[in-house]
This record gives structure tokens, sequence and C-alpha cells, in this order.
């Protein structure tokens, strides 16, 4: 029923323009949220101020009414301080991809001829990075306040690459959580699950201190797994003996959640994703 | 030549709302096709589809040619959105922005700076493409976006509600812009609530309401479709307007409107000149000041009320 209307020739693209590769769009999607993240000086200010801020507290606040076995205080606290980071930091991307979906970015991303994994592949590689950037930071403030690893280097780094990969494997929590959020203020209430993961963990005090009903989910959940894996290759046998079980005890469990979570929360993601 | 939009019986629920009830729709190449509907009538909901961002339930759409239940792919590389919000990164400068769509599209780094350059000229905006996009006006990064959507060199833009929200001169500047892209021989398909938007920039108008069509044609052809001329009285007084209704009713013709803030009535009536005079007469009879009166085309905004019985 459509009224007939003279037509005038369109000057016509040549068809079939190329292929977009998936690396050069991840790397498009990934550059655009580390700049939104490193060009907004109240994420960058407020978000290091504010863990440095939390380190010196514990440190010197409630860090004499904490005793811990077998190390000191400061030694205890700092990898437990930097394993949680990642998910303080982390959370960023729940409101990220919240915002990314209100604002368009993501209807225009899917009009685009590049492939549609981009997205989610581009999300977890810049908050990755500012991860780390974050991850950084939390370890320089932990050296000034006193903070000295025990462990041999190469254990030591191996712990910074564990924290990455934890950073990781809650990125596709935080990126599933910002799917179905759908916008930056829900995002950022469901993100308040991660009080009770990192307080009621063995991150900041030891979980023996807690009463015993506490302690069951404590010490089972997949952060203390992960702090203690930290602590115990960066303060090495000598000072982890406490926890009673080896560093490869600590690192296994804490890999196979860390995967676990990537298993399940990524396909997730990739399926809510691709319904929105 | 291929059709840019070809749609038949497509429908979509959302829940229990049915946001395209069987809609039959084409959209020829090389015009501008403007979607003229209320809130809810259906039209970003075509826009979407027609964009491969949602799942038809029912019905056959083509789009440039391709399939887009088959081929989203070639539809994907053959039309450019901009949408009802500016989806440029506020954090990024105009040149990033627009370098990032065009990799995204598949263009290599330095064609893709080309693109983003020449595409920032076209719009005015080279001055400012050094700076933070979070900088600009609401009037820049609309015609950002639209940038965004260009630099891929689509075949067929998608505009959602491009000028809602902006002051009248920044709409009457992105309008120019597509224009302008319009003889550069790309087909557009722009969805407004505002029917002088359609009057000025489509020569092709749709009118949706409740996910079905429910007229087509030019402008002019859609106001000759409802048939009728419409007579205007100017009324100098605010306290004078009921008498000039009065009046008009007695014409008994048409639906009898008032709009007090502009001081104006009107009725629609048949063609031929004699329903002036008689409306003049019926006006001066009153007792009424009528400072003017005029006999003329109905506007695309009387076209819509006659068409969808009023509401």
């Amino acid at each position: 029923m459509t009224a007939a209307i003279a037509t005038v020739p369109a000057s016509r693209r040549a068809p079939g323009s190329p292929r977009v590769s998936f690396l050069v769009s991840t790397l498009q999607v990934a550059r655009r949220a580390l700049l939104r993240y490193f060009r907004t000086p109240q994420l960058v200010v407020v978000g290091s101020v504010q863990g440095a801020l939390f380190l010196l507290i514990f440190r010197y606040v409630f860090g004499g009414a904490v005793s811990v076995h077998g190390t000191s205080y400061v030694n205890f606290l700092v990898p437990g301080f930097a394993m949680t980071g990642v998910l303080f930091t982390g959370q960023g991307a729940a409101t990220g991809v919240a915002e990314d979906l209100s604002e368009g970015f993501v209807d225009r991303l899917r009009s685009l001829p590049a492939p549609r994994a981009c997205f989610l592949s581009g999300r977890a590689v810049a908050d990755t990075i500012w991860n780390s950037y974050g991850l950084f930071l939390a370890v320089a403030v932990g050296f000034a306040v006193g903070f000295r690893p025990k462990g041999s280097v190469p254990a030591d780094i191996a712990a910074l690459g564990l924290c990455v990969l934890y950073g990781f494997a809650f990125e596709w929590l935080f990126i599933a959580l910002g799917l179905v959020a759908g916008n930056a203020q829900a995002a950022q209430g469901m993100a308040l699950l991660i009080f009770p993961l990192t307080f009621v963990s063995s991150a900041y005090v030891p979980v023996a201190s807690m009463p015993g009903w506490l302690q069951a989910f404590a010490m089972h959940q997949p952060v203390t797994y992960m702090v203690d894996a930290v602590r115990a290759l960066a303060l090495g046998a000598g000072e982890a003996s406490y926890t009673g079980h080896s560093a490869s005890y600590f690192v296994g469990w804490s890999v196979v959640w860390a995967l676990g979570t990537v298993a399940v929360l990524g396909p997730i993601s990739a399926a809510r994703y691709n319904r929105a | 030549m291929a059709n840019a939009i070809e749609a038949r019986g497509l429908v979509k629920r959302f829940g229990r709302k049915v946001a395209l009830d069987n809609l039959d729709l084409v959209a020829e190449a090389g015009q501008v096709v403007a979607l003229l509907g209320p809130n809810g009538a259906g039209k970003t909901t075509f826009v979407r589809a027609v964009a491969t961002l949602l799942r038809l339930d029912a019905g056959e759409l083509r789009v440039e040619g391709h399939d887009a239940r088959r081929d989203p792919a070639g539809v994907r590389r053959a039309i450019a959105l901009a949408g009802q919000f500016a989806a440029v990164e506020p954090a990024m400068t105009g040149q990033e922005n627009l370098e990032m769509v065009a990799r995204l599209f598949g263009r290599g780094r330095r064609d893709a700076a080309c693109a983003a350059s020449s595409v920032l000229e076209q719009l005015g905006l080279s001055e400012v493409a050094g700076k933070l996009a979070r900088t600009y006006s609401g009037g820049m990064r609309r015609k950002l976006d639209l940038g965004a959507s260009l630099v891929g060199s689509p075949q067929l833009l998608l505009l959602d509600e491009p000028t809602t929200g902006l002051d009248p001169r920044s709409r009457t500047e992105l309008w120019d812009a597509i224009r302008a892209l319009v003889r550069g021989g790309t087909d557009i398909l722009l969805t407004t609530q505002y029917m002088d938007e359609a009057d000025q920039l489509a020569s092709q108008v749709v009118i949706l309401d409740e996910g079905r069509l429910i007229a087509a044609g030019t402008p002019a052809n859609l106001k000759s479709q409802a048939g009728e001329r419409v007579i205007e009285v100017h009324a100098r007084f605010q306290e004078d307007l009921p008498l000039v209704a009065a009046a008009l009713e007695r014409l008994d013709h048409g639906a009898v409107r008032i709009d007090e803030p502009a001081r104006r009535v009107s009725v629609p009536v048949g063609a031929g000149g004699q329903w002036l005079s008689a409306a003049l007469q019926a006006a001066e009879a009153s007792g009424a000041h009528v400072d003017d009166i005029s006999l003329r085309q109905p506007s695309l905004d009387e076209v819509f009320l006659a068409l969808t019985g009023g509401k």
C-alpha cells in the first residue's frame, strides 16, 4: 500500500566490505572501556585514594586488635588486601556494562558488522588491565606501610599472577550482573554482594576468630581459598604455616574456583548478551 | 532497483503487548522515508528489527536485499544506526569516536582516520575533533552520533528520533546534514514524532499506529488523503474564542478545534471557496474581532489525528 514515488538512483557502495577480525574489534572495545576509566578523574583518584585509605585503616586502626599467629598483621593483611582489591576494582565492570546497555553503545555495536562476542571479550580485557592497575597500587601502598614478602621471587610473581586470574574470573560475575541489571544504579546495588564475599573471608582477620556458624561460610567460599593461596605464596612456608595446608592445596582449589566461575558465568553472560 | 526495506507480515510481541501487528511496509531506495506515530506505535521496534537488534515472531524482512533472519551479517554491512540516545563515548574525542566505529566497521587504521576526518569536516565538527565528546553541546553530540553512523558509508541509514530534545537551531542544522546525505545517495529511514520533521525531510511518509501501517504516501498525498481543507480563524482576544468556535460550529462540517495559546480556531471543510466566505460572515456576525482568516491544506498533525480517529 505504498504510494509509488519516482526513485533517485543511489550511489551504491561496493558490495562485501571486509570482515572485521575478532582481535581488532576486541581491542577497539577494550580501548574504549580503558579510556573511559583512565580519563574519568573521579574513578582514578577516588578509587586509588579509597583503596589506600582502607589499607591504612586496617593496618593502623583495626590491626592492633587483630592477633595473627606466625606473622605480623601487616604481612597477613596485604596479601588479603591485594586479592580482595580485584573485587573492589572489578565491580566497576557491572556499572560499566549496564551503562553500555542503557546509553546505546551495545545497540550500536550490535548493529555493526563486527563479531558479536567482541563486546564481552573487549570488556574482559579492559577490566583485567584496570584490575592489574589497582593491584599494582595496592601492592605499592602495602610496601609503603611495611609489608615484606617472604616467599621466593617466582612465588611472589605467581601470587600476583593469581590475583590477575581471580580478577579475570570475577569480571564474568560483574559482567553478568551488569547485563542482568540493565541500569547503573541496579548494577551498583547488585555489586554489593562482594561485601560478604570479601569481609567474611580470611582476607582481613583469621577465620578462627569468627563465630562458628560464620566460619562455616568463611572457610568454604572461594575468596578464602584465593586469599590463602596468595598469602601462602607471598609469605613462604614458614610464615603461612598457620593455615595447616600447603600452598599448592590453596592454589589448586582457588584455580578450580576461578576457572569454574568463568566456565559457568561466561556462557551465561554470552547467552544473556545475545538475547539483550 | 531493489527496495531499501521490504517487510511483510511482521509480528513482534513483548509479553502480551503486540508491538508490530502484521506490519507490511516497503521503503523504496534513494529517498527519505519517515515513520510517524505516537509513542508505542511500533516505530522503534521496527527500526530495531531492521537493525537486526531483535528477533521477529513472524514475517519476512529484507533490508537492502539481505534477508534479516538468514543473513543478518549482510544487513549489518549495509546499514548504520543512530539512536535516540547519542551513543558517543564522552571520554573519547570526536576523532577517536569515529575512528573506533570505522574500525569496527572493518576499515583499516589509516582508512578509518581518513573517514573520520572527512565525516567530521562534512558535519562541521573539524574544529572540535580533538576535544573530548563530554565537552560537546547536546546538538554537537547528536551530530557526532550521526557521524558515527556515516563512517561506514552505509547504504541505509536508520535514524531513530534524531532530533528529539534538541533546540530549534540544532534541529535545523541536523536537518541540513541529513539533506546533504540524501543528495549523496544514502537511503534513509527516520522515525519522528514531529510532523514538520517528516514534512521537511521525507519524500515518503508512513504512519504507524498500534503496530500497524495506517497510511503511506508523499506528504502532499497524505494531506489530500484526509480529503479536506481547513479554515483557520485567528481571533484578537482570548474571550472571543468561544464566539468564533460557535460560529464555525454552525457551518456544520467537522469538529471545531480551539488552540487557546495561539488564539486560533480551526475547522475542516470541503474543497471550494464558498466555505471561506461563509466562515468569514459567520465569524464577523458573532461579534468577535477577527485578525486573520485562512483556507489551507491540513498539516500532517491534523492528517494524523484524522487517520487515527482523533486519539
